[in-house]
């Protein structure tokens, strides 16, 4: 087993993180036609920058390839994969409140 | 290497139709696609359910394993037959939405001399290598302050001779405090190796997953604990301290409180830009009525305070 011993300092896609469409095309591996259908179905939300470019946050990341991976191996289109995704967001949350509420 | 039953796999018939076979992996993709599904095991079964279906679906691929014949258990020790695959020819076939490299040695000896895809360097073929996903649990302390951790990966390494061995690497990754659930860390450069002369190297993404705590609950960047306190403090008031991740704070329980009642320590959460709260509810505990004097007091409470818990319930007692 190879050990390495240096200590990596990756970056934390939260909130605070802003990419352009040029950049979140480049980490995903996708083109902009991908990321603009994805907007176009209401599955990725980019801010409007003062410049009238789009910003993605870190978070839109991961929903690129959520979306994708769905699309993919399950063949469903795109209004369903954001239907998907906004009732797994869902779910997530009511379970951290039922393991709040289970031990009230 | 270990036999697969690819009609086990998909719970499906050994004369199962293609159309049988279809609807059995879509079922099967929806239960346990990683996306999806919370099972411990998704990510396992969904690719092993990708591989099943990459051979079943495909008639021909089908038919040759088939021709191994039926009396193989799942899991049994495994040899492909010396002569295997002289009369098929499934570099027709293709691999298709399943990714390929993902799939068990089992399917590589038997279908993976046939590949045209990446395992065979030849002439300046370059291709980025493979982003990588795992999953980190930490626990909530962890969190708070920010930690150093180990990960280890396996990796699936190509050697000179075109086969795959997996490769295990261990690397020491910087979690910053504040993380929350589900957030991910990318660590470009760190995934899979570039196949060629100067092709980059992919991407590893950590996603992060909190250890249950024996004592905290944490929904986004706010903490919850249930605080016991007794009826006395409840009813006139008490200064109490409560454990938070960041140690111990004094807390007023107002008086008047009642069991349920939630009360908010700020900033007292998960730290970070935006610092999430401790929400403290309170639920009251009676000392049991053993001796004779506590058994006395909680008489003399009950003579001197009128009180009917149940006035909502309209009962007679």
């Amino acid at each position: 087993m190879k050990y390495e011993q240096e200590i990596r300092i990756g970056i934390l896609l939260d909130d605070s993180v802003e990419l352009t469409l040029k950049e979140i095309c480049h980490t995903c591996h996708v083109s902009a036609d991908v990321v603009l259908d994805l907007v176009d179905a209401g599955i990725l939300d980019p801010v409007n920058s003062e410049r009238g470019e789009w910003w993605f946050s870190g978070h839109a990341i991961e929903r690129i390839e959520r979306a994708l991976n769905l699309q993919r191996d399950l063949d469903i289109n795109l209004a369903g994969v954001a239907l998907v995704l906004d009732l797994l967001d869902e779910i997530e949350h009511l379970r951290e409140r039922v393991q709040i509420l289970e031990i009230e | 290497m270990e036999y697969k039953d690819y009609y086990k796999i998909m719970g499906v018939q050994r004369d199962a139709s293609q159309d049988d076979i279809k609807r059995a992996y879509r079922k099967l993709a929806r239960k346990y696609h990683p996306d999806v599904s919370k099972e411990a095991d998704a990510e396992e079964r969904f690719k092993e359910l990708g591989e099943a279906y990459e051979v079943l679906k495909d008639p021909q691929k089908r038919q040759a394993y088939d021709q191994l014949g039926r009396d193989w258990k799942h899991g049994q020790q495994f040899r492909p037959p010396p002569d295997w695959a002289s009369g098929f020819d499934f570099s027709g076939g293709g691999f298709t939405q399943a990714d390929a490299s993902q799939f068990s040695d089992f399917f590589e000896s038997l279908f993976g001399g046939f590949r045209s895809d990446y395992s065979t360097h030849r002439g300046g073929f370059r291709a980025r290598g493979e982003d990588l996903h795992a999953r980190l649990r930490i626990s909530l302390e962890e969190a708070y302050h920010g930690t150093t951790r180990e990960v280890s990966l396996n990796l699936p390494a190509d050697s000179d001779h075109g086969s795959r061995r997996q490769q295990q690497r261990t690397l020491k990754v910087r979690v910053p405090k504040g993380i929350k659930r589900g957030q991910r860390i990318r660590l470009a450069g760190e995934g899979g190796r570039g196949f060629g002369a100067g092709a980059p190297p992919g991407d590893l993404y950590l996603e992060v997953d909190f250890e249950p705590h024996h004592l905290f609950q944490c929904e986004g960047q706010d903490i919850f604990l249930n605080v016991p306190v007794a009826p006395w403090e409840a009813a006139l008031g008490a200064e109490i301290s409560v454990p938070t991740l960041g140690g111990e704070v004094d807390m007023k329980v107002p008086p008047g409180s009642q069991s349920g009642h939630k009360l908010r320590l700020k900033k007292r959460g998960l730290p970070g830009n935006l610092a999430g709260d401790q929400i403290v509810t309170l639920r009251i505990e009676t000392p049991p009525a053993v001796t004779k004097a506590a058994r006395e007091a909680y008489q003399h409470l009950a003579e001197a305070v009128p009180f009917n818990p149940r006035e909502r319930l309209a009962t007679s007692k």
